[in-house]
């Protein structure tokens, strides 16, 4: 009982007729294949399933965030996808900021896509004052904190505003750009958005085209 | 006699047959017919949703399914609900209805499945005026039914008369009644029609993966018989050689 | 790549295992496609734990979710309700194909001496798929599930003493609840199809140690010596088999032979079961019962009640005894019977081929009765029904107890020492 036999087919098959040798290399193939085919087919619900459903889709619909009541400098968290969304209205301070730390960053240009084309400006955002971010840390997924008007210098020499991330210690600008030496590698996302009017953001579609 | 007792006693969930052995009328199903289907979606909105709901459907999905704009839906089809994404839910509060009815107005996404289309077709066109009843009306095919005749703007003021046959040349009554309505909106052709588009429309919400169903059984067997050629060949090609 | 395999091999004895019971496993060659419902089984077996795997992803059970969350998964899951029928229709399609490998069994006398254990342990499998076709079809908490709950549940009311109490018990509850809703749901998921998947091997084990009967039930080994050189089988048989016994010129090896003859017949379930599957999955009210598709509601019976249609015989019986524990007794002594079968039956020759026609008669007609059975256990009420159910029953067991008579000396044409060619 040593002995392997990895061909079993071959090594229990009599000696038959040579002229089927062809035919039954071929069907055996041809069923083979065709098998192969119809178990991959009948994957295909299974994985389709684990889709997010139309519950899912109908909860993760595009969301409206009435902004008229928005301050200056302060920073609102609305649900989009179960994810948090922030909307922040910066001061003329912080976005003077802006152009003063692009040293300190990773990707201070955002090369990577982490937002939408409309947002790919050096404030990350449709109309400069009103920055949208998903507000989840691309490090590892927790949500960095808002700290505002000089409490961010604790952990950034010089830098009054920023978010903090609490998990691993990611630093991010006010555009939500990544600081250099933090484990976070991206800048944070900016979620497709549009105004519907000016006081009224839509997150969730790109604006339509006229 | 004392045998059937017994029987009864022994199986308590089983209960005498209730209900009506009235001859069902054959509907036309066809869940391809774009046009009957919303129009069954209207008449369902409008006279259906202010008490029963469709608490497993949801608006968009009809709307697609039924070829319907989501735009246009939301403004003519949807009377409840915030979002075309919301179920079709009705206004009406459950509890209250069910003292209003004696019994909450059931849920109608599935009833096609529960009555079947021939039922629903033959019950919607058997309502007729019966004094002493508390919505003032009674059916044919449901004895005693709890809901009143929402469609009579439609139909007319139905009343019960016996069918009558041809016998010998001559017409005679039969046991079975029929309906006759007057003074609706509605030709009985119209009617009919229209509560056909209504069950069409029901039968698709019972379950609305039907024709997607049928279209991938379609090509799976057709690939099962090609691998059946397949298999049946090699199994032969190899039990030659047994003798 | 062979270093690999022979790597693992000398760890653990795969190629040897796939070599003795798939490969070079000896198996008659007259075998025919009636052969084949013990592989469809398995297939269908298979198809139950993974598409059950993926509709508890969804699946909720509680009392005021179980019924909104099973349309959840027929509306809103993508394929969700392909997945869902292909449980619903694969429980049908298990019954069918058990049914008939039962039967195949019975015809050529497969329970028969060295194969008793073998049917027995066919037997529990065929009981524990009755408990686990039960309470998964109380899952979807429609008006079926509810009250066939309470009516099957109900039965074990009828022994005397303890019997309200264990029902009680049972439940957790004082009537079918969401309680009794996650209990089932439990023990479908995961106690019984364990036991099952147990008892499916043991099965096979039992199987392959006193090897596969066929049409003939003639025997394929022989004393080790008793044959001469030319009457071996010529084809590659593990010495496992071969060094124990000359196994005679009447066999194939199972792969690729069997294996191509099985996946024949698996083409030819397969599109059957997808006809089904995709064009009438409700089968008419047979698979799907109609009143199912309406929520439970404990204060509604529906008209009519039946369980679905593969436990309608041993219902048909139930009803048939007018005394509620004679009723539940003769019910479990139907099933009882079957157990026993190699015991009832006396007689040294297997296959119907060669025994009397009194017992070919008897069979067809059992079959017969099984059948009308499960009419009459599956329609509504009527009086010549419970007469008739009343017949059959008597029937059902007269079938036992004429074999135990006749097989002593049953007269029995000769069976032939080989397989007839």
């Amino acid at each position: 009982m040593s002995e392997v036999s990895v061909d079993a087919k071959e090594s229990s098959q009599n000696p038959s007729n040579p002229s089927s040798e062809g035919r039954r290399k071929f069907l055996t193939v041809a069923t083979s294949v065709v098998g192969a085919v119809g178990v991959a087919g009948a994957a295909v619900p299974f994985i389709a399933s684990w889709q997010p459903s139309a519950r899912a889709k109908a909860a993760g619909a595009d969301v409206e965030v009435d902004i008229s009541g928005l301050q200056e400098g302060q920073l609102i968290r609305v649900m989009w996808r179960s994810k948090p969304v922030w909307v922040v209205k910066r001061t003329p301070e912080i976005l003077a900021e802006l152009s003063k730390v692009e040293d300190k960053l990773k990707d201070p240009n955002s090369q990577a896509e982490q937002q939408p084309a409309y947002a790919s400006n050096q404030y990350r955002s449709i109309k400069e004052d009103i920055l949208v971010l998903v507000g989840i840390c691309t490090h590892l997924g927790c949500s960095p904190q808002f700290l505002a008007e000089g409490a961010f210098t604790e952990y950034e020499e010089g830098v009054e505003n920023g978010f903090f991330c609490p998990c691993h210690g990611s630093k991010f600008d006010m555009a939500g750009r990544v600081f250099k030496n933090v484990p976070a590698g991206l800048n944070l996302v900016v979620p497709p958005y549009n105004f519907i009017d000016d006081n009224t953001i839509l997150i969730g579609s790109d604006a339509e085209v006229a | 006699m004392r045998k059937c007792l017994a029987l009864l006693l022994l199986i308590p969930g089983m209960a005498l047959a209730a209900g009506s052995n009235y001859p069902l009328d054959d509907v036309d199903i066809d869940l391809t017919d774009k046009a009957s289907l919303q129009n069954g979606a209207k008449i369902f909105m409008n006279y259906c949703l202010g008490c029963h709901q469709m608490q497993y459907q949801r608006y968009q999905r009809t709307f697609n399914d039924l070829g319907i704009p989501e735009e246009l839906g939301e403004e003519y089809l949807q009377f409840t609900g915030e979002k075309v994404s919301d179920y079709i839910t009705t206004p009406m509060p459950q509890e209250g209805a069910a003292t209003w009815f004696g019994a909450p107005p059931p849920d109608l996404t599935l009833v096609a499945r529960v009555r079947g289309p021939e039922w629903l077709y033959t019950y919607l066109r058997t309502f007729y005026k019966e004094e002493g009843k508390t919505f003032g009306v009674n059916n044919l095919v449901f004895p005693n039914v709890g809901m009143p005749h929402v469609l009579e703007p439609l139909q007319g003021t139905p009343v019960k008369v016996y069918r009558e046959k041809m016998v010998d040349g001559e017409m005679q009554k039969t046991e079975v009644f029929d309906v006759v309505a007057t003074g609706g909106a509605l030709t009985p052709e119209e009617y009919d029609e229209t509560i056909r588009d209504l069950v069409n429309f029901l039968e698709y919400t019972g379950e609305p993966t039907r024709l997607k169903s049928e279209a991938i059984g379609r090509n799976v067997l057709i690939f099962i018989a090609i691998f059946f050629v397949l298999a049946y060949l090699l199994k032969k090609e190899y039990w030659r050689d047994v003798k | 790549m062979s270093g690999f395999l022979s790597w693992i091999e000398q760890r653990i004895p795969m190629m040897r295992v796939a070599n003795m019971h798939a490969i070079q496993y000896p198996a008659p060659r007259n075998m025919n496609m009636w052969y084949a419902f013990g592989f469809l089984a398995t297939i269908v077996l298979v198809n139950q734990i993974v598409t059950g795997i993926w509709l508890t992803m969804n699946f909720e059970p509680s009392a005021e979710r179980a019924f909104a969350s099973v349309e959840y998964i027929m509306r809103e899951v993508d394929y969700g309700w392909l997945i869902r029928y292909m449980h619903s229709t694969g429980a049908s399609a298990f019954f069918v194909v058990v049914y008939l490998h039962m039967f195949r069994g019975m015809m050529y006398g497969s329970y028969q001496k060295p194969r008793e254990l073998l049917w027995v342990f066919g037997m529990l499998i065929y009981l524990a798929l009755m408990a686990e076709a039960f309470m998964g079809y109380v899952l979807p908490w429609g008006q079926m599930s509810y009250w066939g709950a309470q009516v099957i549940v109900s039965l074990f009311s009828a022994i005397p003493v303890i019997g309200p109490d264990l029902v009680e018990w049972i439940q957790g509850d004082y009537v079918i609840s969401g309680a009794t809703l996650n209990r089932f749901f439990a023990l479908h998921v995961i106690a019984l199809p364990l036991v099952i998947v147990i008892l499916v091997f043991l099965h096979i084990v039992a199987l392959h140690e006193v090897g596969s009967n066929n049409p003939d039930g003639v025997a394929i080994k022989h004393k080790k010596g008793s044959l001469p050189e030319s009457e071996k089988t010529k084809w590659q048989i593990h010495e496992y088999y071969t060094s124990k016994y000359d196994i005679a010129d009447d066999v194939v090896p199972f792969f690729p032979h069997i294996v191509l003859k099985d996946l024949v017949a698996f083409a030819v379930f397969l599109f059957a079961f997808c006809y089904i599957l995709f064009f009438a999955p409700e089968m008419d009210g047979k698979f799907l019962e109609h009143p199912n598709f309406e929520i439970a509601n404990p204060l509604k019976t529906p008209e009519h009640i039946f369980p679905v249609w593969y436990f309608t015989p041993f219902y048909a019986i139930l009803k048939a005894v007018p005394d509620k524990l004679g009723g539940v007794l003769t019910m479990f002594a139907a099933i009882g019977f079957l157990f026993a079968l190699p015991w009832f039956d006396r007689s040294n020759v297997r296959s119907w081929r060669y025994r009397s026609g009194l017992h070919k008669v008897n069979l067809l007609v059992f079959a017969a009765v099984f059948v009308f059975l499960g009419y009459l256990g599956g329609t509504p009420q009527e009086n010549w029904k419970i007469t008739a159910s009343q017949i059959c029953t008597v029937m059902y067991f007269g079938f036992f107890i004429l074999l135990f008579i006749y097989s002593k000396n049953e007269k029995t044409k000769p069976v032939p020492e080989r397989i007839p060619r």
